[in-house]
């Protein structure tokens, strides 16, 4: 079945450490996001018709956009177009917190809207500053809708993750390959073996993410 | 009994741009008293508790009050992230600075008096709308205002469920506490009011006892609205 070539010599730490690629990209990537949609998603709630034009224009991009053609463009267009060159890790970087500071201010946006005004108007009547009612009403509505949500964006991200070894970037895709590639004339059924191992792998890495995050939607509906 | 005036609306007169919502209105409460205020949909009876507890800016007059206003709206005010002791105790712990044991003994004994404490530790989503109602009464209650405002407390909820919350507040008014209820249970605001104010078009039209009201009103425009009620129970019959 080709399970046999996982064990050989430092195959399964060749394979952990490709996650550990994947997954380092993505939570770097996944902070940058989430910092960057707070801002970018709090200014796309106000009314000014520029910031609304630019942001529409950004998420328009993004949505349309292949992730893909985004990291050949950073990747191969940056270094041709400056001369400088960035590395496959700092691009993939790059392209994963555009991607996700989009789907991040999306959700911000959507999340800042859903409060209703009576919340504010109650928190008024009740005495309440201005200060007190994001602190204690507002803010913490907040950050049960959003962080459900902001923790799906990790494991879409780790998925996507796939995509960088197109750029030359070793993850665990790519150690799968390799470890293929290598035994091709003693095990010619490793690729069962092998995918099936990273299809575990994947699963293991996001798996517990996936229930924290419906274990949270769950416990804080409203 | 030394009768004093708790709230004064003077002249009040309320604007969105070139539209007048309220204009000229005067009337006041004395300590105790349970006003009623009654007219048709859009005649500015919410903007005028609205205005009164400073929700709304007004563009002319004034409105006086004798400590602080608590107020209910229609639906969906309860915070829904906190149980229910939670929001009962949130405004008088940040706000009043009150102590923990005090606040909570207190809304435990107010909670007990509409037949909820048993939900004290319950989220507004576990909760019937009309449960939902008597809690945002309580909170608004527990902060001692001086006068409760309440606007359609119970035109969002469904027809089984008016009553509990009604005699939440005709228990209150039975207390003395100073009331400004907006509503349109017209048999609830006959048994409540010590007075009716009858506003239509932004302006005072009415402002008597409840006899003299449903009894025998003045105005055309009165009458023309209750008759609008007398069409409803004849046709639901």
């Amino acid at each position: 079945m080709g399970f046999e070539v996982l064990l050989k010599g430092k195959n399964p730490v060749r394979l952990l450490a490709g996650l550990g690629v994947a997954l380092r990209i993505s939570l770097i990537s996944v902070v940058i996001s989430i910092l960057l949609g707070l801002i970018i998603g709090t200014l796309m709630t106000m009314k000014n018709p520029l910031i609304h034009a630019v942001s529409r224009i950004y998420l328009e991009i993004v949505r349309i956009m292949p992730q893909m053609v985004l990291l050949f463009i950073v990747f191969f267009g940056f270094t041709k177009m400056t001369g400088h060159n960035l590395s496959a890790e700092v691009s993939s970087v790059i392209v994963f917190s555009f991607w996700g500071t989009a789907e991040m201010a999306d959700l911000v946006r959507g999340c800042l809207t859903s409060i209703p005004a009576i919340q504010y108007e109650s928190s008024k009547a009740l005495g309440l500053s201005r200060v007190q009612t994001y602190r204690y009403v507002i803010i913490p509505q907040i950050i049960r809708r959003l962080l459900p949500l902001s923790i799906n964006l990790i494991t879409r991200m780790i998925k996507t993750t796939s995509l960088i070894m197109m750029i030359g970037i070793v993850e665990v895709l790519k150690v799968g390959q390799q470890i293929i590639e290598a035994n091709r004339k003693t095990s010619p059924h490793a690729a069962f073996g092998v995918f099936a191992a990273i299809f575990i792998l994947y699963f293991l890495a996001c798996w517990p993410i996936s229930c924290l995050s419906k274990y949270l939607e769950k416990r804080w509906e409203n | 009994m030394e009768e004093k005036e708790i709230l004064k609306v003077d002249h009040l007169t309320k604007k969105y741009e070139d539209l007048t919502v309220l204009e000229d209105i005067s009337f006041s409460l004395k300590k105790g008293e349970v006003v009623v205020v009654v007219g048709p949909s859009g005649c500015g009876k919410s903007t005028l508790l609205r205005c009164i507890n400073g929700l709304e800016e007004i563009q002319d007059g004034k409105v006086s009050i004798e400590g602080k206003t608590g107020m209910v709206f229609q639906s969906y005010d309860l915070f829904p992230h906190l149980s229910v002791l939670q929001n009962l105790m949130l405004a008088p712990l940040k706000v009043q600075k009150r102590k923990k044991e005090e606040v909570q003994k207190e809304a435990e004994q107010l909670l007990e008096r509409v037949g909820l404490l048993a939900k004290a530790k319950q989220y507004p989503r576990q909760l019937s709308g009309g449960q939902k109602q008597r809690v945002a009464i309580v909170r608004a209650l527990i902060m001692h205002p001086e006068v409760l405002l309440f606007d359609e407390v119970t035109a969002a909820l469904d027809p089984e469920m008016v009553r509990e919350v009604l005699d939440v507040i005709m228990d209150l008014a039975k207390q003395d506490k100073t009331m400004l209820i907006v509503t349109h249970e017209m048999a609830f605001a006959r048994a409540v009011a010590d007075r009716v104010i009858f506003l239509d078009g932004g302006s005072v039209i009415e402002d008597t006892d409840p006899e003299n009201f449903f009894g025998s009103p003045r105005t055309e425009r009165a009458k023309r609205f209750l008759r609008t009620f007398e069409f409803e129970s004849v046709n639901a019959s």
